[in-house]
């Protein structure tokens, strides 16, 4: 069955084609990876499926729904959660209040009972806080809670980043490369928690990443780009002896 | 060094973090209690204006301050407040119930402009606030049968059980109160999601908005809740004043505002209360000055916006974090003594963002 459906999506940027004709479909349950050199309209993807950039020409669905008219802000709400290639956390706040933030689709307070701080308004926050409570456990961020963004590390902050995506319970998680500037230890680390994310809490990942030895060894289905259009798609072993990519990223 | 052992979700919900911050704000506050027995009636008026500079400051400071959104045009919030306030006493609506329609109004007022001119950021947001200022400041002048246009317009100084606003021991606990409530409310706000929601603006709009926060909806939320402060804090400066005029509400006081948020410490609410003490005392301060200095440099109209804008300008250079952030870094230097680094607050050097979204 599958959960999430691209269908025929063309993305131009003026006169570039940043996404040509793209179509493919992910099954619930799987890790999906997408993977091209600089350029190949990876990121733009993610971008069209958030909604922050509006497709020329094409359709996108999620669990059945047509999702490619809905606003940019309705999308976490569906089951989507994204993390970003270059890391927008909320730097000036910390740990906590950054994984807060995941929970905000499930607000059920409206501002006079907020300003009142109702016992309505105490209990979401408890609410909410176990609940992070299970992704600081989940991720290892126990020591961090209270520390400002501004004085973590990458590593860390990259954890975060996936930890507040994870803290709205998504169907669905959009990662854009998640091992970039990460150590080989963490990467490691990071390729144990994917597979524990499909397994432990049955989220459908699509993953942009270009360590080829990661993605391997936790994709399940690979979809190669270039140039806004698809190279091949298939299994990792297929992927890999494909032609067309290897000459995409080798050259003749 | 004080460790706080965490066991509790309350701990991190609470307003008070601890015993101390307890016992401190208690004592601080049985000493406003006092404060009309210890000093003189000038001095108290010189306190209520404080406190409402204060009220003023958290408006603004929830709008730029927490939701990252310039406004050069809070002074049309404080008319609009003023007015709203002064023309309801005028028509012989008691106090008490003239304070919230005037918060509802400038609520209103706020969300109504907040929608259209929230559309633009940065620069382009700040000029759209200076307009807003001077088209309010025109209102003010042309809409005669509501404001007396340049004529003014007399405060009826109402009485709250049998004791006058003359007496300045009553306004002074007027002002206090509403500006301890308005400081509850906006910790209750900024600890709940909504408040959350405008810090994430600040930070980063995209991951807001990808969070699930409706960036329109929120911004002009929370333009409306800093116009709502603002408001209020003009109905008690209509009193303070006694007699409006449209001159009062132009650009040098929304500047002042800025002044006041940005010395006292952007993004805390303490700093409103710091910020709201510098500038109120200012004028003092320069006045004294003035008889110290030559002749020549003394008597120079002008001398007071130009000291504004210097130490504006002196503040964001050295000491970005205002009066609030100094404090905290005195604080944290006995705290750690005498092992403190200068280096604790550096702000540690990162690349890791690009234009690309």
């Amino acid at each position: 069955m599958s959960l999430f459906e691209v269908k025929n999506i063309t993305v131009s940027f003026g006169g570039v084609k940043a996404l040509n004709d793209v179509s493919f479909t992910v099954d619930k349950g799987e890790i999906f990876t997408i993977i091209g050199p600089n350029g190949a309209g990876k990121s733009t993807l993610f971008n069209v499926i958030s909604r922050i950039y509006e497709p020329s020409n094409g359709e996108i669905f999620f669990d059945g729904e047509n999702i490619s008219k809905i606003k940019p802000h309705n999308i976490s709400s569906l089951g989507i959660a994204r993390t970003f290639q270059n890391l927008e956390l909320f730097e000036n706040a910390t740990v906590l209040q950054n994984m807060l933030l995941g929970r905000h689709i499930y607000k059920k307070t409206n501002i006079l009972s907020e300003i009142l701080f109702t016992s309505k308004a105490r209990q979401q926050e408890r609410e909410h806080r176990l609940k992070i409570e299970e992704v600081i456990d989940f991720l290892d961020l126990q020591h961090y809670r209270d520390t400002l963004i501004n004085g973590l590390p990458y590593g860390v902050r990259k954890n975060v980043e996936l930890a507040r995506a994870l803290c709205t319970a998504p169907k669905l998680l959009l990662l854009d490369e998640p091992s970039s500037g990460l150590t080989n230890e963490e990467t490691n680390d990071l390729s144990f928690w994917i597979k524990d994310i499909q397994s432990l809490l049955g989220v459908t990942i699509i993953m942009i990443e270009h360590d080829m030895s990661f993605v391997n060894k936790v994709s399940d289905r690979i979809l190669a780009l270039n140039y806004g259009e698809i190279l091949a798609s298939g299994l990792p072993s297929e992927i890999k002896e494909n032609a067309d990519v290897k000459q995409a990223y080798m050259g003749e | 060094m004080r460790f706080i052992f965490k066991t509790n979700y309350a701990q991190d919900i609470n307003i008070a973090r601890h015993s101390g911050d307890r016992l401190w704000y208690s004592l601080l506050i049985i000493l406003m209690l006092t404060m009309p027995l210890l000093i003189d009636d000038f001095y108290l008026g010189e306190i209520s204006y404080v406190c409402i500079l204060a009220i003023a400051g958290i408006g603004l400071m929830i709008l730029s301050g927490y939701t990252g959104l310039a406004s050069l045009g809070h002074a049309a919030f404080l008319g609009i407040g003023a007015y709203t306030h002064a023309f309801l006493l005028t028509n012989g609506i008691p106090f008490f119930a003239s304070i919230p329609i005037v918060i509802i109004v400038s609520f209103m007022v706020g969300a109504l402009i907040g929608i259209p001119i929230l559309r633009l950021t940065g620069m382009y947001l700040a000029i759209a606030t200076l307009a807003l200022c001077f088209i309010a400041e025109h209102v003010f002048i042309k809409w005669e049968h509501f404001t007396g246009g340049n004529r003014g317009m007399p405060v009826p100084q109402p009485e709250i059980m049998g004791m006058s606003f003359y007496d300045s021991a009553t306004f002074y606990y007027v002002c206090l109160a509403f500006l301890i409530l308005s400081m509850f409310a906006a910790i209750n706000i900024l600890r709940s999601p909504t408040g959350r929601a405008f810090v994430a603006i600040r930070d980063s709009e995209i991951a807001a908005q990808s969070l699930g926060v409706n960036l329109g909806l929120y911004k002009a939320l929370s333009f409306a809740i800093s116009g709502a402060f603002t408001g209020l804090a003009g109905a008690l400066l209509a009193h303070y004043i006694g007699y409006l005029a449209p001159d009062i509400f132009n650009i040098f006081l929304s500047l002042t505002l800025l002044l006041l948020i940005v010395v006292g410490g952007m993004g805390s609410l303490h700093g409103t209360v710091f910020g709201a003490i510098f500038v109120g005392y200012l004028p003092q301060l320069i006045a004294i000055c003035r008889d110290y200095l030559p002749n020549s440099i003394g008597s120079q109209p002008g001398l007071e916006p130009m000291l504004f804008g210097l130490i504006l300008v002196l503040f964001i250079l050295y000491e970005p974090l205002g009066i609030y952030g100094r404090w905290v870094k005195i604080k944290l230097f006995f705290q750690l003594f005498p092992t403190y680094k200068k280096q604790t607050f550096k702000k540690q050097k990162v690349f890791t963002k690009s234009d690309r979204v």
